[in-house]
C-alpha cells in the first residue's frame, strides 16, 4: 500500500472516521430511537423525554399489542400480500423474461412485446384512471387489489431478461439436442442458473409489498382490511387534511399520540425487513449493477 | 424442423401470457381512461356517455392559483433532491474509499443501506419523532432554554426538511454505484501518483474523481426523468395543510383533487400532463445516456 504518514494525512484519517461514524450512527438512529421509545415508560415517552436512550424500562406497549386484534389482523393481511404478490409476480416475470431474452429470429414477436413492455414502464394512465379501472373490476376491498393492482414490476422483468440473455448459450443448446422443450429448459436450466438475480428480484418485490401503504389506503374502504403499513400510517403519521387546521390544533394533535405504543408497532413492522436485510444486502448490489448493465 | 420451430413459438406466446395479461389489465386498460381528461366525466354516465369538452379541463387547470405553486414546489423539491442525491453519495463514496480498515469499511457499508429499505411511513414516524413539537430536537433545544418550535408546520423550512430527510434516507443506497465504480479503478494509478509525490487530496482530485466522471454524468442524465417526481410517499406522510403552500407537489395535489374532491376529469388531465412530460424526459434521458455513455437498459 502507498505510504501516507504525514501529519495532514493522519488528521484527514481522524476527521474522515468521525464524519463516517456520525453518518453511520445517523442511519442506525431510526431503529434505535424507535426501539428506545417502545420500551420506555409511557409518561416519559409521551412527554418527549426519550432522545438517545430508553427512559425507564417497560414492556407495557408490547403487552398491549398482544391483545390488539386490529394490529394482528393488519399484520396478517400484509403477510398474505407479500406471499401472494411476490409469488405470483415472480412466476409471471420469469415466464415473461425468458421469451424476451430470445433474439428476434428465435421469437418472432419479441420486439413488439418488448416495445409494449417498455411503454408500460415509461408511461401510465395516472392515478384516477387506474383507480377507476381497479374499481370497475370489483377488486376494491379484496386482497387481490393489493396483490395485483400495483401492476407488474416491469423493471424487474428487464433485470431478469438481461441476466437470462447473458447466460452461456451452449448449455441451452445441449438441452435442445437432448430433446428438452422450452418449459423444461426454462425451469430446469435457466432458472437454476439464475438464482442470484431471482433472489434480488424476489427480495425487491417482497420489500415493496411489505412497505407499500398507499394502495392499501385508497383501495380498501375500511380499516379492518388495511395492510400493516396503512394501519400504521393512519395511526401514527396521518394528519387530517382539513385546511382549517391551525398551529395550535397541530400542537395538540402531536401531544395526544401514544408514542411508546406507536413506536412498538413501528418496531414490529420494521423487524421483517431487518430479518431479510442480510440477504438484501448480499444481493441488492448485484441487482443494482444488473440494472446498469452495459453491452 | 420448421414445424418444430413454430411449435416453440407457441410455447413462447404462452409464457408471455400471464405477464401480458397483467400489464393489459392494470397498465394498458387504465391508459384508455385518459380520455376522461377531455370529458366532463360523470360517474353515473361513465366514460362512454360523459360529455366531451375538449381542452377545457386543461385550460381550467392553468387558471387555478394552486397549479402554478404546485409546479414550482415540485420542481424545487425534485431538483434539490436530484442534485443532492448525486453530490452527497459521491462525497460519501469518496470518503469511504479513503478508509484503510476493511472491517470498519464493511460495517459502514452494511449500515448505511438500512434506511433505504424502510418505508416512508416508518421513516415519517421517525422524522416526526425527531422534528415534531415534542420531538427530539425540541427536547434537546429545551435543555438550553429554547422554546419549542413547530418545525413540521413551518412552511418556510419544509422543502429543506423534505430534501434533507430524503438525502439522509437514500445516500447509502445511492452510493452503491459509485462504490462499485471505485472498485474497478486501477490501483497502479494511485501508486504512480504517490511516486510522483501526490498527496491523498491530489490523488482523490486527479484520479478518483475523473474515474467517476462517466458514472456521475450517466446518473445525472438518467435522473432527468424524475424532474416531476418529487416523492409522493414522503410528502404525503410528512406534510399537513399548514405547509401546503410550499410542500404540495403534483402527485399529492392530483390525489386530493381526484380522490378527495372527486374532480375526476381535472385530476386525470393533471395526471396526463405529468405522465406525458415525464415520458418525454425519460425517453430523452435514455437516448442521451445511450449516445454518450453507451448505456442501454434493454
Amino acid at each position: 500500500m502507498v505510504q501516507n504518514k504525514t501529519l495532514g494525512s493522519r488528521i484527514f484519517d481522524i476527521v474522515n472516521t468521525i464524519i463516517l461514524t456520525i453518518l453511520t450512527l445517523s442511519c442506525l438512529y431510526p431503529l434505535w430511537y424507535t426501539f428506545s421509545l417502545s420500551i420506555s415508560v409511557k409518561s416519559a415517552a409521551n412527554a418527549g423525554l426519550v432522545t438517545f436512550y430508553p427512559i425507564g424500562f417497560s414492556l407495557a406497549s408490547y403487552r398491549e399489542i398482544m391483545s390488539d386484534i386490529k394490529f394482528f389482523n393488519s399484520f396478517w393481511i400484509s403477510i398474505q400480500r407479500v406471499v401472494l404478490g411476490t409469488g405470483l409476480s415472480l412466476i409471471a416475470m420469469i415466464m415473461m423474461a425468458y421469451p424476451l431474452s430470445k433474439s428476434k429470429q428465435e421469437f418472432k414477436a419479441r420486439d413488439i412485446f418488448m416495445w409494449i413492455v417498455i411503454f408500460c414502464m415509461l408511461f401510465n394512465g395516472g392515478l384516477i384512471p387506474w383507480y377507476l379501472t381497479v374499481k370497475s373490476y370489483h377488486l376494491l376491498d379484496t386482497i387481490w387489489a393489493l396483490v395485483l393492482a400495483g401492476g407488474l414490476p416491469v423493471f424487474n422483468v428487464i433485470l431478469l431478461m438481461n441476466f437470462f440473455r447473458n447466460l452461456p448459450a451452449d448449455i441451452e443448446e445441449a438441452a435442445v439436442i437432448d430433446g428438452a422443450g422450452p418449459w423444461r429448459i426454462l425451469f430446469g436450466i435457466v432458472v437454476p442458473c439464475s438464482l442470484p438475480v431471482i433472489a434480488t428480484v424476489t427480495l425487491f418485490t417482497g420489500v415493496y409489498h411489505w412497505n407499500e401503504f398507499f394502495n392499501g389506503l385508497i383501495l380498501m374502504s375500511d380499516a379492518s382490511k388495511y395492510p400493516l403499513q396503512t394501519y400504521i400510517q393512519q395511526l401514527v403519521v396521518s394528519i387530517p387534511s382539513d385546511t382549517t387546521l391551525t398551529p395550535d390544533q397541530y400542537k395538540r394533535l402531536s401531544e395526544l399520540s401514544n408514542k411508546s405504543l406507536n413506536a412498538a408497532k413501528v418496531f414490529i413492522a420494521i423487524t421483517p425487513v431487518l430479518i431479510v436485510y442480510p440477504f438484501l444486502q448480499k444481493y441488492f448490489v448485484t441487482g443494482i449493477m444488473l440494472g446498469a448493465v452495459k453491452e | 424442423m420448421k414445424t418444430k420451430k413454430t411449435g416453440i413459438q407457441k410455447h413462447y406466446y404462452l409464457m408471455m401470457l400471464p405477464g401480458m395479461l397483467w400489464l393489459l389489465l392494470f397498465s394498458i386498460v387504465p391508459m384508455f381512461g385518459i380520455i376522461m381528461a377531455f370529458q366532463d366525466y360523470n360517474p353515473g354516465q361513465g366514460i362512454l356517455h360523459s360529455q366531451w369538452i375538449g381542452l377545457e379541463n386543461f385550460r381550467y387547470l392553468f387558471q387555478l392559483d394552486d397549479s402554478k405553486q404546485v409546479i414550482i414546489n415540485t420542481l424545487i423539491i425534485s431538483i434539490g433532491k436530484i442534485v443532492l442525491n448525486l453530490i452527497v453519495p459521491l462525497a460519501f463514496a469518496l470518503l469511504l474509499n479513503e478508509v484503510r480498515n476493511l472491517r470498519y469499511k464493511k460495517f459502514v457499508q452494511t449500515v448505511v443501506f438500512i434506511p433505504h429499505f424502510l418505508s416512508w411511513v416508518i421513516m415519517a414516524s421517525i422524522v416526526i419523532g425527531i422534528f415534531g413539537y415534542n420531538g427530539v430536537v425540541n427536547t434537546i433545544a429545551g435543555w438550553f432554554g429554547a422554546q419549542p418550535q413547530l418545525f413540521m408546520a413551518d412552511s418556510s423550512i419544509f422543502r429543506e426538511l423534505l430534501v434533507g430527510t430524503e438525502v439522509w434516507k437514500e445516500f447509502g443506497y445511492n452510493a452503491v454505484i459509485f462504490l462499485a465504480a471505485l472498485t474497478s479503478v486501477n490501483p497502479n494509478l494511485y501508486e504512480a501518483a504517490a511516486i510522483d509525490g501526490a498527496n491523498r487530496w491530489q490523488s482523490m482530485w486527479h484520479i478518483t474523481l475523473p474515474e467517476l466522471t462517466p458514472t456521475i454524468v450517466l446518473l445525472g442524465v438518467l435522473s432527468l426523468g424524475n424532474v416531476l417526481n418529487a416523492g409522493f410517499d414522503q410528502v404525503y406522510n410528512l406534510y399537513n395543510p399548514l405547509v401546503y403552500s410550499t410542500a404540495d407537489i403534483l402527485d399529492t395535489w392530483i390525489y386530493r383533487l381526484g380522490l378527495q374532491n372527486l374532480q375526476f376529469s381535472l385530476a386525470t388531465a393533471a395526471g396526463l400532463l405529468k405522465s406525458a412530460v415525464s415520458f418525454i424526459l425519460i425517453t430523452v434521458s435514455y437516448v442521451l445516456a445511450y449516445k454518450f455513455a453507451d448505456y442501454r437498459i434493454f
